[in-house]
């Protein structure tokens, strides 16, 4: 069994094609789709990574970071951001909310396995 | 000076408004002259009746002369000074300011109010991708697809071995995206094609004029002639919103009708018909200056010629005024505009006509005549330079002249290079 990965992103499409591919590189993922329960989703059973997308339903992602890196369960998490819009204010954004790293849309597969792999130091 | 202290000059001030004299006032409420006039400048205290009265005969609400309206006002005036950061201006007089000068301050008040407003919009216009929140949904939706179209794509073409019904359902989830992303992007094109933008609030007189005379397509046959009036026309064009926008409106209607006189309707049909568009000849025929020929044809052109014929106006200091657009010669909405436009070369010789073949650059570079000229505006004076306003028609051509002088519409949306006119880098030229 490989190491846990949590995906939390609203686009279903997105959620199939990421799930599919580090399934592929020996992950175990579990996905979720709104920001409303998140917290408490990784609260419950932190993964070993979390892959955080910006635009949410019910909560933005950086609100969700925000009250994660509160918690002490959650305090060391890597966490992956995924967003929109490369804008230097989206990326200090996310590093204040404390975010391990920060991705652009539309990144490729590579990128994405690259990061995750970095993330966790396999 | 405290607020309440200044009663008086609020006497003074509305009086002067009223165009009354200090004794006449005096009189009417049953004082002297030189008592009205310590009150005036606030070395007496004044209340009750007296206050009452004199409020009466200057027709204003007593508490107006007693507490003044301009609490709103200095709170106002306070954060004018604050936003300051080049003048320091006399704080502890803010009170007597108003009081004394209430027109001055109200000025400078309604000055501070529009300048945050347009430092808001201009905040907006620039930034729009966090101001405008329908830009951002759309161009996030629109990422999003994108970056599902790419992930499974990606997955596609790299995965060896894939199983057929993951093959199946990643090639149905392309299929999905890339009509979605085709939706959005189509719908995004039209957004910012649209008037339902930042911009919309933001037309200007003359634009909200181009629009009223676009909304009646350029056709004004009852005002042209005679009959109609103009300011009762005007008056009920909705898309004249402001004062500026129907005065503006008046003038030009009323320059249509000057023309329209001197160059009616059927006699520049029949001209037309003989000589074709030949503005030197229009002019020798109605005996007109060639401004009024170009004016004529441009309203005319939609009903008298082939095709639609555009029109730009503009002041010696280069400010786009009036223009009457046609498809393919794009007219940048604030200014800067190409210099290389035969408009501009008009106000460089007065009065001398120009004719120049034009194409304009891009990927569907359509070709144009352009006449120009630049004509006086007023009359003449001895010693007395000239203003000047240039008009240049802008006529659809089909046949290509490969001697046309290439032209843009403004430097940020134009591919052209080593343009020795370039005021700002394109932003085509990086690749867009």
């Amino acid at each position: 069994m490989g190491k846990r990965v949590l995906l939390i992103e609203d686009e279903p499409n997105i959620i199939e094609a990421i799930s599919f591919i580090l399934s592929r590189d020996g992950w175990s993922v579990s996905t979720h789709s709104n920001g409303h329960d998140a917290v408490d989703l990784v609260q419950s059973n932190p993964p070993d990574l979390l892959i955080l997308d910006v635009m949410l339903p019910g909560k933005s992602g950086f609100e969700i970071l925000k009250e994660l890196r509160e918690t002490t369960s959650a305090e060391t998490l890597p966490v992956l951001m995924l967003t929109a819009r490369g804008q230097k204010a989206d990326r200090e954004m996310a590093e204040r909310a404390g975010a391990s790293r920060f991705m652009t849309k539309p990144f490729s597969n590579a990128e994405v396995l690259e990061a995750v792999r970095e993330l966790v130091g396999s | 000076m405290s607020r309440d202290t200044l009663t008086g000059s609020r006497i003074r001030e509305r009086r002067a408004m009223a165009g009354m004299r200090q004794a006449e006032l005096a009189r009417q409420v049953g004082i002297s002259a030189s008592y009205l006039n310590l009150i005036e400048h606030n070395r007496r205290r004044i209340g009750g009746k007296l206050l009452v009265n004199i409020a009466t005969v200057l027709s204003v609400e007593p508490s107006l002369l007693s507490e003044g309206a301009e609490a709103a006002l200095i709170s106002t005036l306070r954060e004018a000074a604050a936003d300051s950061s080049m003048f320091q201006p006399e704080m502890d007089r803010v009170d007597d300011f108003a009081g004394r000068f209430p027109g001055w301050a109200e000025l400078i008040a309604h000055g501070h109010r529009r300048i945050g407003n347009l430092e808001r919009t201009a905040a907006t216009l620039t930034d729009r991708l966090t101001h405008d929140p329908h830009l951002a949904t759309s161009m996030h939706e629109m990422l999003s697809m994108v970056t599902a179209i790419r992930s499974t794509a990606g997955i596609l073409a790299d995965t060896k071995e894939i199983e057929p019904e993951w093959r199946n359902r990643f090639h149905r989830n392309i299929n999905e995206d890339s009509k979605r992303l085709a939706e959005s992007s189509q719908s995004l094109v039209e957004y910012l094609d649209g008037a339902g933008d930042a911009g919309a609030e933001l037309t200007s007189p003359m634009e909200e004029v181009e629009m009223m005379l676009a909304t009646h397509d350029y056709r004004f046959p009852n005002l042209e002639e005679d009959g109609e009036n103009i300011d009762a026309f005007v008056a009920e064009q909705s898309q004249l919103t402001t004062q500026e926008a129907r005065t503006a409106a008046i003038g030009t209607l009323k320059q249509l009708r000057s023309d329209a006189r001197r160059m009616p309707r059927e006699a520049v049909a029949e001209a037309l018909q003989k000589d074709g568009l030949d503005p030197s000849a229009l002019a020798r025929e109605f005996r007109v200056s060639m401004a009024v020929v170009f004016r004529r044809i441009a309203i005319l052109s939609d009903d008298l010629l082939p095709s639609p014929v555009g029109i730009i106006m503009c002041d010696s200091s280069g400010t786009l005024m009036l223009r009457k657009p046609v498809e393919g010669f794009p007219v940048p909405r604030f200014s800067g505009a190409c210099p290389k436009w035969p408009l501009f070369q008009a106000l460089t010789q007065p009065m001398r006509p120009i004719r120049r073949d034009v194409t304009v650059t891009g990927r569907e570079s359509k070709q144009f005549i352009c006449y120009a000229i630049a004509e006086a505006v007023g009359t003449l004076e001895f010693n007395d330079d000239p203003l000047y306003r240039a008009y240049m028609l802008v006529v659809p051509v089909d046949t290509v002249q490969a001697d046309a002088r290439e032209v843009g519409s403004t430097c940020r949306v134009c591919p052209s290079v080593g343009c020795d006119g370039r005021r700002e880098p394109s932003i085509l030229v990086d690749g867009i």
